[in-house]
């Protein structure tokens, strides 16, 4: 090859440059997504189970089905 | 082997196609037809497979034939012409030549919507002559009544639908 010369391309470690590359970047991609699961869905659950029950009256919720009629054991 | 095979048929079949080189075109003054091999024993290279069992030309003219012999020495004396020529006489396209782009997205993408549009057509032609009635619960006050009783036994209370009705003004919260 005469006319130019072209630089040497990598030859050598190809697998072993994009496993790492993967790896790192899965492990942070699945730190992120586990993250993101745990704020935006598990603490939201918590905390709408913890207000639905603060203030929680369930006779008054069995009363107000029973006069609503959907108990067949009771009127 | 011979899935290779196949693989290289439905190559040829559809990508050759369209590319802007037939499967058995001639080349340029540097290349001759050698002889086509049967699909089933070998095949062009690919980039899955590049080294084929066979050269691409093995009927090759005297000129050829010398070139060949030059090829068994110091591959330095080799110019640039000959070593591209001996590059032509064992393979049949490049890397870059074989690795071409296609139109046949535009084709493959065709035929899936043609047929999505057609099995929408036999779906509709379905429900006009073949479905039965529906059944009475379908109907809009049947289903205000369902929801109805799912919003009287409070189904979901926390998260779901119950969580949305607001129970003292009658409504959806907003």
């Amino acid at each position: 090859m005469a006319s130019c010369a072209l630089a040497k391309p990598q030859m050598r470690g190809l697998l072993a440059r994009r496993l790492r590359f993967h790896i790192v970047g899965a492990f942070f991609v699945a730190v992120g997504v586990a993250c993101a699961c745990k704020f935006g869905v598990a603490e939201q659950r918590k905390e709408a189970y913890a207000d639905f029950y603060r203030n929680d009256d369930s006779m008054k919720d069995f009363e107000e089905m029973r006069r609503a009629g959907i108990f067949q054991s009771t009127k | 082997m011979f899935s290779r095979a196949a693989r290289s048929w439905v190559l040829r079949t559809t990508g050759g196609g369209l590319g802007t080189r037939g499967t058995h075109s001639p080349g340029g003054s540097a290349r001759s037809q050698g002889k086509m091999a049967p699909y089933y024993t070998n095949h062009y290279a690919q980039r899955s497979y590049p080294m084929p069992d066979e050269p691409y030309c093995t009927e090759l003219t005297a000129e050829q034939q010398a070139l060949k012999e030059k090829e068994k020495g110091s591959w330095a004396q080799l110019s640039q012409e000959e070593k591209v020529a001996l590059y032509r006489l064992q393979f049949r396209e490049s890397f870059a030549e074989m690795n071409r782009r296609s139109s046949e997205w535009k084709t493959v993408m065709g035929c899936v919507f043609f047929f999505i549009g057609l099995t929408g057509l036999l779906i509709w032609w379905q429900r006009v002559y073949v479905f039965p009635e529906k059944p009475v619960t379908l109907t809009d006050e049947r289903k205000a009544q369902q929801l109805q009783r799912l919003l009287d036994m409070k189904s979901n209370p926390v998260q779901g639908l119950a969580s949305r009705w607001d129970y003292e003004r009658k409504e959806w919260k907003k």
